[in-house]
Formats: structure tokens, C-alpha cells, sequence
């Protein structure tokens, strides 16, 4: 029972990083793009939008070219600070992070751009900052969206598994996921494992959908 | 006329072209180039069939063929897995033979030149992930496993020990300098275009070797047999050779 849980609880922290990390940049470019007029902005939106749409091996592949010991990051990290991302549980964090942020930064662009522009109109006149006029006006109107697409990147990020196991490999209690482990499991013909890691990713998956419709009711119909 | 209403034709072709024969062989990873280039061999000879070649690691290949896949060959890198398969009822009786020997080295980085002269070397500084099969399913670790365990070395290396899906992703992890060093087969050696470096033969009794069966549900066994046939034929010895395997020397039935 004990690899199992340390197996779940590997999953959560994996999971938790990298939503939390999908949803700071999420949210930044969101808001970027949402209010942002620059040249280059359509590009900018297609390339984040890009994991999406792409199979998580491609990303698996790029971030283990530019993170590995031969990337120039991973090479750079090695060398500054003695990081290594590739088979560590921050890597996979990353790389469900990536996976991931879309499904924050879509949202998040449309949640802004759905805010009432004479609210905040209406704080500026009232002398509030810009940073007060987000924190305080715009984030709370757009916070409904901003959380389904979070809760939805959580289940996402929970589930990955190409780019995860590209990155971090599959070391049973530090960087073997739930989904990887199912995988091994099944690889090996232990049905009673898989079994029991099925069920539990998939009431953990309800779970969150449950309580994502309850959140945010109507963004995920 | 508007050419519209016909764009769909392609795809109707695409789908309900007439095939060949096709045999389908599952094969362990470290064979795919070598089961490549007999794949086309046979098919020079014999022009009627289609070899579809399905590589993974030889603990996934029985566990698609238990479940059910149409599998009509399978060829493993150990005895283990192929008695399993015979526990389970899978094989065609009396098809069941051994065509290929191999060595179990352990690889690491070319640019990283580190000498290892046994296992017990692995304990040392310089060797902070070593990629290995995952034993469950993958030969090559199976065998790294026996032979760190009768070193006594197998609990001490869990910290360092990075699990892979197949012999060649550990390859890989090597060939990428990701890990320093990896449990591989010689004959994978020959792919890593000299971008690892062997560092050890690990010393096993018996060698590795490959087992290769029909299998009872398969319902082109004139083609298997002929497969089979070809495999431990010299033409087909002559391609595996070229890869670095070696050629039983007892023809076990």
C-alpha cells in the first residue's frame, strides 16, 4: 500500500507545482495579450497556445534538448547552481507545467477580455494604481474563469504522461507519476497495481470536475 | 464540374486497399534494426507476405499478446519471458527455438571516458544516475539486476538507478549524456553512432539469448514458419551477425 501512496502523493505535489506554475504565467500572459496592442501579439497567442495542440512527446523532446546535460539551459544550470531538471520530480513538474498552460492562459485571455473596461475606468478615476486596479477590480471579475481553466490544468497536469516520462523518467518514488506508474504496471503484467492506480486517478479526476462545476459553475459546459 | 463531391475518393481507397499477406512479428527492442533488415530479406524472398514489425521491450510484447493482440511471431530477449508465454498457453507447440546470443556492457558517455573496471565501481562519485531497464519488463535490466545482485551492489545502487521502458531508451539516456552510465546490450552499441563507449562486459552465465516462437492463434502459419525458417537461416544469421548478435551454438529445440 505504501508505494502506492507515495506514488499518489508524488502525483499531488507534481500536479500542484505545475498548476501553480501554469497559473502565474498563465494568468501574466492572459493579461498580457488581453490588453497588450503590439506587433507579434497573434504569434505570441499561437505559440502558447501551441502545447495544446501538440503531442506531448514533441514537447517531452524539446524540453529534454533544452534542459538535458547537452541543452544550453540544462548545460547552464549544471554548471552555475549544480541543477538538474532531467529524472528529478521539478522536471516533471516543468513539463506538466508546459503541458498544462494553455488551459490557464486561455481562459485567463478571455476572462479579461470579458472585464468591463469602465470599471476600471471607473477605479482609475477614483485615484487607485495600476497594479490596485488589477489586484482589486480586474482579477476579481476574471477570478471565475482564471479557476476553471486552473482546475482544469490540475487534471491535466495530474494525467500527463509522454512529456513526463521523456523528462523524468520513471524512478518509483521520485519521479514515477500515476500515470507512468499505470503504464509500468500494465507493462509488467501486475493488473492488481494498475487496478487500484486506475481507480484511484479516476476518482481523483472526478473529484476535481466536481469541484470545478461547483467553483466555477458554467465555464466548463 | 467541381471536383468537390470526389475529394473523399482517396480516403475510401486508403482504406479498402488490397493487401498482401501481412505477418505481424513482435520483437524484442534490441532486435529492431536487425529484425529490419530481415523483415526486408524475407520479403525479397518471398514478395507474396508483409512483415509488420512490432518492437518493445519483451515483458510489454507478452503482455500484448496475452491480451489478445494478432501477433503471429514473437521473438524475446530472454528464456524467462518465453516461458511465461509457454505458462500461458500462447505458443504454437513445438515452435519455440533460439536464434541469437548477446553480452550485457555497461556503457557510458564517449566524451565522459570513465574507466570501469567491475560493478562495485558504479558506488562511486562519479556515477549519479545509471540507467537500467525496468526489470519487470525489460530483459536487460533483468539480467543488470542478477548480475549487480550476486555483486551484492543491487540494494546499495537503488538511490542511482533510473528505470527505463526498453533497452534502448537506457541507450538513449546514455547517448545524451543524461546518465553516466547504462546497462545496454553490445549488439545496441552498434547504433549509438560511437557516442558511447563500452566500459565493462558484465560476466553472465548463460548469456542472454533470444528465443523466438509461432504463436497458437496465429492463422498464417505457413508464412510464420518460413519466418522462423529464415531467422536461422545463414542469410538471416548473416544480418544478425552484422549487428553485433551472436549465433547459438547449441540449437536448442
Amino acid at each position: 500500500m505504501s508505494p502506492l501512496w507515495s506514488t499518489f502523493g508524488l502525483s499531488l505535489r507534481v500536479a500542484g507545482c505545475a498548476t501553480l506554475l501554469a497559473l502565474l504565467l498563465g494568468v501574466g500572459f492572459g493579461y498580457l495579450l488581453a490588453r497588450g496592442r503590439f506587433p507579434g501579439r497573434d504569434l505570441l497567442d499561437t505559440l502558447l497556445t501551441l502545447p495544446m495542440v501538440m503531442p506531448p512527446t514533441v514537447l517531452g523532446y524539446y524540453l529534454l534538448v533544452l534542459l538535458g546535460q547537452q541543452g544550453w539551459l540544462g548545460g547552464w544550470l549544471d554548471q552555475q547552481f549544480g541543477i538538474r531538471l532531467i529524472f528529478t520530480w521539478q522536471g516533471a513538474a516543468l513539463a506538466a507545467a508546459v503541458v498544462a498552460f494553455p488551459l490557464v492562459f486561455k481562459p485567463a485571455r478571455a476572462a479579461f477580455e470579458a472585464v468591463d473596461a469602465q470599471l476600471e475606468q471607473a477605479g482609475r478615476m477614483l485615484g487607485l494604481g495600476e497594479l490596485a486596479i488589477f489586484l482589486r477590480v480586474t482579477l476579481p471579475l476574471a477570478w471565475r474563469g482564471i479557476l476553471a481553466g486552473m482546475l482544469l490544468a490540475f487534471a491535466r497536469a495530474l494525467g500527463e504522461f509522454g512529456a513526463t516520462l521523456m523528462v523524468a523518467g520513471s524512478i518509483p518514488g521520485r519521479t514515477q507519476t500515476l500515470s507512468v506508474a499505470i503504464y509500468e504496471a500494465v507493462q509488467a503484467g501486475q493488473d492488481g497495481l494498475a487496478n487500484a492506480l486506475v481507480l484511484a486517478t479516476s476518482l481523483l479526476c472526478v473529484a476535481v470536475l466536481l469541484l470545478a462545476g461547483r467553483l466555477a459553475p458554467g465555464y466548463l459546459r | 464540374m467541381s471536383l468537390r463531391p470526389f475529394l473523399w475518393l482517396p480516403l475510401l481507397l486508403v482504406c479498402t486497399a488490397p493487401r498482401a499477406a501481412e505477418l505481424t512479428v513482435s520483437a524484442a527492442a534490441s532486435l529492431s534494426e536487425a529484425f529490419g533488415a530481415i523483415a526486408s530479406g524475407y520479403q525479397h524472398a518471398y514478395p507474396q507476405t508483409r512483415v509488420m514489425l512490432n518492437v518493445g521491450a519483451s515483458g510489454l510484447l507478452l503482455q500484448q499478446v496475452a491480451r489478445g493482440a494478432p501477433v503471429d511471431v514473437l521473438a524475446v530477449a530472454d528464456r524467462q519471458t518465453m516461458d511465461q508465454a509457454e505458462r500461458l498457453d500462447l505458443l504454437l507447440p513445438g515452435s519455440r527455438a533460439e536464434f541469437a546470443k548477446n553480452t550485457l556492457v555497461l556503457v557510458v558517455p564517449a566524451s565522459t571516458q570513465r574507466v570501469i573496471h567491475d560493478l562495485s565501481d558504479l558506488l562511486g562519485a562519479d556515477f549519479r544516475r545509471v540507467a537500467i531497464g525496468n526489470p519487470d519488463a525489460v530483459p536487460a535490466g533483468r539480467y543488470a539486476q542478477d548480475a549487480l545482485r550476486a555483486a551484492g551492489l543491487w540494494p546499495r545502487l537503488q538511490d542511482r538507478l533510473v528505470g527505463t521502458q526498453n533497452v534502448r531508451q537506457a541507450l538513449a539516456y546514455a547517448t545524451r549524456g543524461e546518465v553516466e552510465a547504462a546497462f545496454v546490450y553490445r549488439s545496441d552499441v552498434h547504433q549509438a553512432d560511437e557516442r558511447v563507449s563500452v566500459a565493462l562486459e558484465v560476466a553472465l552465465e548463460p548469456l542472454p539469448v533470444y528465443p523466438i516462437a509461432i504463436l497458437r492463434n496465429s492463422n498464417k502459419l505457413e508464412q510464420a514458419r518460413r519466418f522462423l525458417a529464415y531467422v536461422r537461416s545463414p542469410a538471416g544469421q548473416a544480418l544478425l551477425q552484422r549487428q553485433g548478435f551472436v549465433t547459438p551454438t547449441e540449437a536448442r529445440p
